[in-house]
């Protein structure tokens, strides 16, 4: 994820050896690129070329007539299309920034010789193997304002109601956001863990030479030599929200009203009422956001990873 | 180790397993405790324990649902994730191998479309106007075709990094013994590629076996339904079999769990030396 760097032969680079480029050539045959490049062509690139044609159309599939920017405009002009821009973000720096620092957390938690930390991990990467949609099914249940185990305990702790997680505009978009972090904290943890473990146990050591406490090592080696880890997680996990839709979909159906709509469940709502062009339009902005956002991002995180 | 941080390791681990059994295992305990309630016992949404045992029947009634649907989507998802991974793994470590080891002016272009792959939300009704373009929509084989393009970078991602740290001398001793190309990669690197290859099986497996959104979209229809879909069996607008809805649940979860348990070490090692640092 963090750097692109191609591993070239020194001496490849070195000498324009005919006969020795030859021979690479041979070895490594770029027609094994075809296979793979080939399906990413037809069924990835060719949509998303395509996507910016039709959406600045009116389309059936079979047929389309060209409109100009009225997709957009529309997007942007309705209240419940324009709301889905604002969420999307919401969505994505809220969930993207709970699992950067949770994941943190608990991978030093899992790092330190505890008891029972095979079983720990275990169960904190757990949830990553369960589906959107069991997950979200499973949470409107447990959510559920009057007979959900969430708000009986709430109830017997504080005397009274619960809040209503999924059903309160407000915080609907927020409640579906916390359940994508219980999700999805295992792959940013383990993720975490690796980079840890990753950092050479001298530094530990001099460290603890020095005297330093606890939170000395965790502020001067742990969270600058984990950067590489941080990196991959706040991108992972920005362009996973940012994408977002089944979770979403599965909990609160973008709602209630247009409360909890993201692009992602737009674009679905639009194809499924078969305004195609419009949809289509709804993929052109959430490609822009996406790029726009993560593409700046990723290039100041390598810029910075190099720099340690 | 001195005694205080032989009590902070108890400490910790213990408030740990309390925190996490709470936060984690109490979901799952009511998925199983609801799944093995009757219709009437579940519907209260109650957490305790079931008063008479269903889990076999329920079992039964959720296979059987609708003309027995449940086996046609493992069916449908089995095929879906092992035909689609299978190539996912094939046709990636062939790119990412070529990316590795040869200098080529393709691979600039070929690193800036596996970032893009990793960053474009795929555009959903192009891609069915493409499908249909090829007679392969709401086919099989038209969304095994989507899952590997979109899950491509992500396993040349990690793949190439974990090429460059096998040995070039490899390459050359069995060129030497005359092994073409193909048997080069095939005989000679696949099998070096085990544990990375292990890491994106699971993790793509995951991905496929659990994805909703692309089903939706590119196979749509009962006949063609994958696991995730029979999970809306059980709910209609009026009423949900609450005990039905979360024994199916319960059973499209137990084939990534086996996986998981086997290859649990696994993953953490591929993951650091792949996709950290990279």
């Amino acid at each position: 994820m963090t750097s692109t760097t191609s591993t070239a032969e020194p001496a490849q680079v070195a000498s324009p050896n005919r006969k020795h480029k030859d021979h690479v050539a041979k070895r490594y045959p770029l027609w094994f690129l075809i296979p793979g490049g080939l399906i990413y062509l037809i069924f990835f690139v060719v949509p998303t070329l395509a996507s910016f044609y039709f959406a600045f159309t009116r389309w059936t599939l079979f047929e389309s007539e060209w409109i100009g920017l009225q997709n957009f405009t529309l997007f942007l002009s309705e209240p419940g299309l324009i709301g889905s821009l604002w969420n999307t973000l919401v969505y994505g720096f809220v969930t993207s920034g709970a699992k950067v620092v949770l994941g943190m957390l608990l991978a030093v938690v899992l790092s330190m010789p505890l008891i029972a930390r095979g079983y720990l991990r275990s169960v904190t990467f757990f949830p990553v193997l369960l589906s959107a949609v069991g997950v979200g099914l499973t949470f409107q249940v447990l959510l559920d304002p009057f007979n959900g185990i969430v708000n009986k305990v709430w109830t017997a702790i504080t005397g009274g109601d619960g809040p209503q997680w999924l059903t309160n505009p407000d915080i609907a978009l927020l409640s579906v956001a916390g359940i994508d972090v219980w999700k999805g904290l295992g792959i940013a943890t383990l993720i975490y863990i690796a980079g840890i473990a990753a950092i050479p146990n001298e530094y530990f050591e001099a460290a603890r030479v020095d005297g330093a406490s606890s939170w000395q090592v965790f502020r001067s080696i742990i969270l600058p030599l984990s950067f590489p880890a941080t990196s991959t997680v706040i991108l992972l996990s920005l362009i996973g929200g940012l994408r977002s839709f089944d979770l979403i979909w599965t909990t609160t159906g973008g709602g209630p009203g247009f409360s909890s709509d993201v692009i992602a469940s737009v674009i679905y709502k639009q194809y499924q009422a078969g305004y195609y062009g419009l949809s289509t339009a709804g993929n052109v902005i959430l490609f822009v956001v996406v790029t726009a956002i993560v593409y700046p991002l990723n290039r100041w995180l390598n810029s910075k990873e190099t720099d340690l | 180790m001195n005694s205080a941080s032989r009590l902070t390791r108890w400490v910790v681990g213990i408030l740990g397993i309390i925190i996490t059994s709470v936060v984690f295992l109490v979901p799952f305990a009511f998925v199983l405790l609801t799944a093995s309630k009757s219709s009437k016992e579940a519907g209260k949404l109650a957490f305790s324990l079931p008063t008479e045992f269903h889990l076999f029947d329920n079992v039964v009634a959720v296979f059987e649902a609708r003309n027995n649907m449940l086996t046609t989507a493992f069916i449908n998802s089995t095929i879906l994730t092992v035909a689609s991974v299978a190539l996912m793994v094939v046709f990636g470590s062939m790119i990412a191998y070529v990316l590795a080891r040869r200098k080529s002016r393709l691979n600039g272009l070929i690193n800036a479309m596996v970032l893009a792959g990793l960053i474009v939300p795929p555009a959903v009704v192009p891609t069915i106007w493409v499908l249909q373009g090829l007679n392969l929509f709401k086919t099989l084989p038209g969304l095994i075709f989507i899952e590997v393009a979109f899950g491509l970078s992500f396993t040349i991602l990690i793949m190439r990094a974990f090429v460059a740290t096998i040995p070039k001398e490899i390459d050359e001793a069995a060129i030497i013994d005359g092994a073409g190309p193909i048997r080069l990669f095939f005989q000679v690197i696949f099998p070096l590629l085990r544990s990375v290859i292990i890491t994106v099986v699971v993790v793509q497996s995951v991905a496929v076996f659990n994805d909703f959104q692309n089903p939706l979209y590119f196979l749509p229809g009962d006949a063609n339904a994958t696991v995730q879909l029979t999970l809306y069996n059980f709910r209609s607008q009026f009423s949900t079999q609450y005990n039905l809805l979360f024994t199916n649940i319960l059973i499209i979860t137990i084939p990534l769990l086996i996986m998981y348990l086997i290859f649990q070490r696994q993953i953490v090692a591929g993951m650091t030396s792949g996709a950290v640092k990279g």
